[in-house]
């Protein structure tokens, strides 16, 4: 696809994808509460900061970043069929390192993410790392493709990995610093969005594709579906380890 | 309910941009420059990850170097344009309006606001489409509806008008809650419960579906926009915490479609 219609289809896209909020927003600002603008230059630059953003974002994405990833998904797992690194556990060893990092790296340039993690750090007056909130989610997202990587390499059932994570997710839920288990439910939600689930998406496709015995229909689907458990789960043990370290760093006491 | 703009808890304050004297940049332009230095940072992990894969595992460097490079500068700069009209134009005016619907003070315009937004956001989204359309496709190869395009189609809209529907009680609900008051983790942890018995009862065709159809609901512009919203109604209401109060509207998006979308598969079959 050429530039002019890569342009014009993502403006497009974006536009559409932006109308309804415009139309929900001018009707309840307008015809509801009956209220004009605060600043409204500032509010219309700042909308179109956001499309123009939007659209940059995804045609650079589209361009550089998803090609390039597909590709290599689809090179990883060619050589991992044909066995060049070995059998057993090592035969797939790439992949699962391939499926830790782009787990990762995509969640840490996910914007939504950026948008509620800044968010948390502004309520918080601070005390929730903006960096380091984003850092738990994007272990928690690597952790759990990983884990549906594996998954669809040994056809295991996707349902007892959802369950058993959501059971962990209660547990911490009770001793979790309350503050915090809010915003963990939430990042669940945020961490899989337009740079995470086309890559994503594209591995676990050609996945069980290529994997003998295992079918794209039932097996490729469902790794975007273990990103939110340890997201979250990853969130809350983020929180407990620093109620952990502030307590500690309270009483003055470090264990010998 | 008075309220002043002055008791929301500010931003911390940020080191300034050492300038040389005598030039002063436009705030405008000043936020865009700090953007793009958080933006690059970001961005520096993916860039690491696909070299160290292309380079040294496998062992080729990327054909046209000139396009990818500017693919990652439009990334660079799409990011830091989207982060500048956050904090210019979605989180102001979703927390102002959540703070003009409280002074109105009729529960009423602010569900409907509530409902408009996340149904509005969620039934014209291209990823619902596409995931209702495939899941229409795989239904009618299942033999669950008839395989003429009318029925398909028919099948793929009402999907569609059902998540919809989920994300715009889902949004109510939250928005219940944050007015109550009421703790997020019953409701949350009650609401998977459900959704592991309906995972029992449901068609099976419908059951990675709906696990989907969770993931799709929350775009770009819907986040920020509903999170300020939760924000700016807990920051309002007196008794209200906007950390313990104010988040989990997301939580409520990505469940409900799940739970309505197999409840759909259950009551067609």
């Amino acid at each position: 696809m050429d530039w002019a219609e890569l342009t014009f289809s993502t403006l497009f896209g974006t536009l559409r994808d932006v109308l309804p909020i415009v139309l929900v927003v001018i009707v309840f600002q307008f015809l509801v509460l009956r209220r004009s603008l605060a600043n409204p230059a500032r509010v219309l630059t700042g909308f179109v900061f956001v499309v123009l953003g939007i659209v940059l974002f995804l045609i650079g994405l589209e361009t550089a970043i998803f090609p390039l990833g597909r590709g290599m998904a689809e090179q990883l797992i060619a050589q991992a069929i044909a066995g060049v690194d070995g059998q057993g556990w090592l035969r797939y060893g790439w992949i699962y390192l391939f499926a830790f990092a782009i787990g990762f790296s995509t969640t840490m340039a996910e914007p939504s993410l950026i948008a509620v993690a800044g968010k948390a750090g502004e309520i918080s007056g601070g005390s929730v790392g903006v960096l380091g909130l984003r850092m738990a989610v994007a272990l928690g997202v690597a952790t759990g493709i990983t884990l549906g990587v594996y998954r669809i390499i040994y056809g295991l059932p996707i349902h007892w990995f959802i369950i058993a994570g959501y059971i962990v997710v209660v547990i911490q839920t009770a001793t979790a610093p309350r503050k915090m288990v809010p915003l963990a439910y939430d990042s669940g939600g945020v961490t899989t969005s337009t740079v995470t689930v086309p890559l994503v998406a594209a591995l676990g496709l050609g996945l069980a594709g290529a994997v003998p015995g295992r079918n794209p229909l039932i097996d490729g689907f469902g790794l975007i579906a273990f990103a939110a458990p340890f997201a979250i789960i990853s969130v809350l043990a983020y929180a407990q380890l620093s109620a952990y370290m502030a307590r500690k760093g309270r009483t003055g006491g470090s264990r010998k | 309910m008075a309220f002043n703009f002055q008791l929301l808890p500010g931003l911390p304050p940020r080191p300034r941009l050492r300038m040389p004297s005598g030039f002063r940049m436009p705030p405008v332009l000043r936020n865009l420059v700090r953007a793009l230095g958080d933006s690059i940072r970001d961005l520096a992990p993916i860039i690491t990850v696909i070299a160290f894969f292309q380079i040294l595992v496998l062992g080729q460097a990327p054909d046209d170097f000139l396009t990818i490079l500017a693919g990652l500068l439009c990334v660079a700069a799409g990011l830091t344009l989207f982060v500048a009209g956050l904090e210019m134009a979605l989180f102001p005016l979703g927390e102002s309006m959540a703070n003009g619907f409280v002074r109105k003070g009729s529960p009423t315009a602010l569900l409907a606001f509530a409902f408009a937004l996340g149904f509005g956001t969620t039934v014209a989204e291209p990823a619902l489409i596409a995931v209702c359309a495939e899941a229409a496709q795989a239904a009618a190869e299942a033999g669950v509806i008839a395989g003429d395009p009318a029925a398909i189609a028919r099948y793929a809209l009402e999907l569609r008008y059902v998540v919809a529907f989920a994300v715009g009680t889902a949004i109510v609900i939250g928005v219940i809650r944050i007015l109550m008051g009421w703790p997020i983790h019953w409701l949350i942890i009650g609401g998977y419960a459900l959704v592991v018995v309906m995972t029992v009862f449901a068609p099976r065709e419908i059951v990675s579906i709906a696990y989907d159809s969770g993931a799709v609901t929350t775009s770009t512009i819907t986040v920020p926009m509903v999170t300020a919203l939760g924000v700016g109604l807990a920051s309002s209401i007196r008794g209200r915490n906007p950390m313990l109060d104010g988040f989990g509207l997301i939580a409520f998006a990505s469940l409900t479609p799940m739970i309505f979308v197999m409840g759909y598969g259950m009551v067609a079959n």
